[in-house]
């Protein structure tokens, strides 16, 4: 798959008369991690459900895959994106098997062994084999964002948007994530991510666009987009950005003092 | 993890798959065979005990095979045909109604206390139903009450539904709350129904309230038959879609379900469930959460098997509730609604004690 996977252009989103998201215009590419940043109340996730189709822009037009994403039928989508939320709110005790095989619910009907290779492989990716039998409201925090997470990629689509996919995760399992997500960009597939840890977003994405007040202040590679100058505009406290000695990569430091 | 890694462990859900499904076949197989018995029984007992092999005979030559069995005193056959089978075949309709619609609503509310008792859908239906016992509406012949108990089982499905949701999500309180509300609300309509009607509707209200499968005749069976079995095979039609409904309104859609449309067929499958199950016995609370709740226990919560074990599970027990509802006083038909509710009361509290020791409440 190569192309542009989601095409934005002027895009605005508004509930009652407060603007969320103003006038954003940006183009999403199959085979890449691209990673939203911003504060806390930017528009980060509120742009995230524009591209899912859960809300509807208020100005602009989103296409996908060229065709307007309100002509898209729900089947169709499913079988094109795959969304992890930032909650994942399970009723009555599932299993995490259970959990991860809904996420072939699109793919009924399709002959072959597609089903059980796929839910076997997101397992495996996500670390879950042996949580399979577990009752999903049994598990942590940090398993179940990774159980769904399974979910996500046994859904196989060639489109998948992560809402803050490690924030209840480990060190490790952090990593684990976000080195998923370049496998399924170098697999073609396009891959959102919103994040809030700026060093891992500009470790491990291919793309940065920063969201702000609900505008698109900046899209690019993670070190032409992570200055010390925009971080402290955006965020509004100082930082440090120095570039990381194994990959040049930046990393983003808040500067503390101590005082007593 | 390498391949054969992967082999070995979907082997193992292949056997975990495999004693799920023993076990489901044994569920339903000492299920259908109480149902069976519970039939023979409850045909049998009464004022007039008849042997279970006469019961067995008789229902064979009905079906066109000659046998010995078969009764030849034309009393028993009587009772058999005109009062004993209607009754017990609507128990069993109605305990399987009942059931399945009490499975749907906890998975369109994703909350295990939703039951068209608890949230005043039965008694939406009654307050139907007396309207048009009262107001002798007859407009559409033996349809009418059943006609009228749907509307009424579905304005109240209708307004539960608009106040408990919030954002996507039933909260267990507001959706208790709502039920008080609601069944305060039509408490209070059955009540001005009895104090403006005649007596004889009266009559027929408070067996409305208490429930009761006395005086069941065929072609009221026919009906709750015709609309049951036909609300029954769209719900089994949904059950995977109700299983993703688990995963919350945004994920579910993610994955293709057009929630809404869902939504609304279901309550719409509800109001005619449990209103012709209403209709012709009044308003039997309980079965719609005990026995769901029971069959999640033994087989877990997917909803193909849940939705028919459930059918199976709720004409058993109502057949046996009837049962005991004619025999356990003597000469006297005890109304069934208070037995479900004597059983299901205890059931309910039990549930909520379970519930705060586990996960701190519904909250």
């Amino acid at each position: 798959m190569t192309g542009t996977a989601f095409a934005l252009r002027g895009v605005g989103y508004r509930i009652g008369a407060t603007t969320i998201l103003d006038d954003v215009s940006l183009e999403i590419p199959y085979g890449r991690v691209l990673a939203l940043v911003g504060p806390n109340g930017a528009g980060k996730s509120s742009l995230l459900s524009l591209l899912t189709g859960d809300a509807r822009a208020s100005a602009g037009e989103i296409l996908l895959g060229g065709r307007p994403l309100r002509q898209w039928t729900a089947r169709d989508l499913s079988r094109t994106r795959a969304v992890l939320l930032q909650a994942n709110h399970v009723a009555f005790s599932f299993t995490a098997l259970d959990v991860v095989e809904m996420g072939r619910a699109p793919w009924i009907g399709d002959e072959g062994d597609a089903d059980e290779r796929a839910i076997a492989d997101a397992m495996a990716r996500t670390d879950v084999v042996h949580l399979a039998a577990r009752a999903y409201p049994s598990l942590s925090g940090g398993e179940k964002a990774r159980v769904s997470l399974a979910r996500v990629l046994a859904q196989d689509t060639a489109i998948v948007m992560l809402d803050e996919p490690t924030a209840a995760l480990d060190l490790r399992h952090q990593e684990d994530v976000l080195r998923i997500a370049r496998e399924l960009a170098g697999e073609g597939r396009a891959v959102v991510v919103v994040l809030h840890d700026l060093s891992l977003a500009a470790a491990y994405a291919d793309d940065v666009a920063i969201i702000s007040h609900g505008r698109l202040v900046a899209y690019g590679a993670p070190a032409e987009v992570l200055t010390e100058e925009r971080i402290e505009d955006v965020y509004g406290t100082p930082v440090r950005v120095i570039p990381d000695p194994d990959t040049g990569r930046p990393i983003v430091l808040p500067r503390r003092s101590l005082s007593r | 993890m390498t391949g054969t890694d992967i082999g070995t462990r979907a082997s193992a859900h292949t056997v975990a798959a495999h004693a799920l499904r023993r076990r489901r076949a044994l569920v339903y197989l000492i299920t259908a065979l109480l149902l069976v018995l519970g039939i023979v029984l409850s045909a049998g007992l009464g004022q007039l005990a008849i042997g279970p092999a006469e019961v067995v005979g008789s229902l064979l030559r009905a079906i066109g095979i000659p046998n010995s069995w078969a009764p030849t005193d034309q009393l028993i056959e009587q009772t058999l045909w005109q009062i004993r089978f209607p009754r017990v075949v609507m128990s069993l309709l109605v305990g399987a109604l009942l059931a399945v619609a009490g499975a749907v609503m906890q998975a369109i509310f994703a909350n295990p206390l939703a039951e068209p008792g608890v949230v005043g859908v039965s008694s939406g239906a009654a307050v139907g139903a007396a309207v048009a016992i009262t107001l002798g509406l007859t407009a559409l012949g033996s349809w009418s009450v059943a006609v009228c108990a749907f509307a009424g089982g579905l304005v109240a499905t209708l307004v539960v539904y608009s106040t408990a949701r919030a954002q996507g999500r039933t909260e267990t309180v507001t959706l208790i709350l709502t039920g008080i509300a609601v069944n305060a609300f039509t408490g209070a309509g059955l009540a001005l129904l009895m104090f403006v009607g005649d007596s004889s509707s009266r009559e027929q209200i408070v067996f409305w309230q208490l429930g009761s499968m006395n005086g069941s005749r065929w072609p009221e069976v026919v009906i709750v038959l015709v609309v049951g079995a036909l609300a029954s095979a769209v719900t089994f039609a949904l059950a995977r879609q109700y299983d993703l409904l688990a995963l919350g309104d945004r994920t579910a859609s993610h994955l293709g379900v057009r929630v809404e449309r869902l939504r609304v067929i279901s309550i719409v499958l509800v109001a005619l469930l449990t209103g012709v199950a209403v209709a012709f016995v009044g308003i039997i609370s309980f079965v719609g959460l005990v026995v769901p709740h029971i069959v999640r226990m033994l087989l877990g919560p997917s909803n193909r098997t849940l939705l028919l074990a459930s059918l199976l599970g709720g004409a058993t027990m109502l057949v046996y509730a009837d049962l005991l509802a004619r025999t356990v006083i003597p000469s006297a038909d005890l109304p069934i609604g208070i037995l479900t509710s004597l059983v299901g009361g205890p059931f309910f509290y039990w549930l909520i004690r379970r519930n705060r020791r586990r996960a701190g409440g519904w909250g």
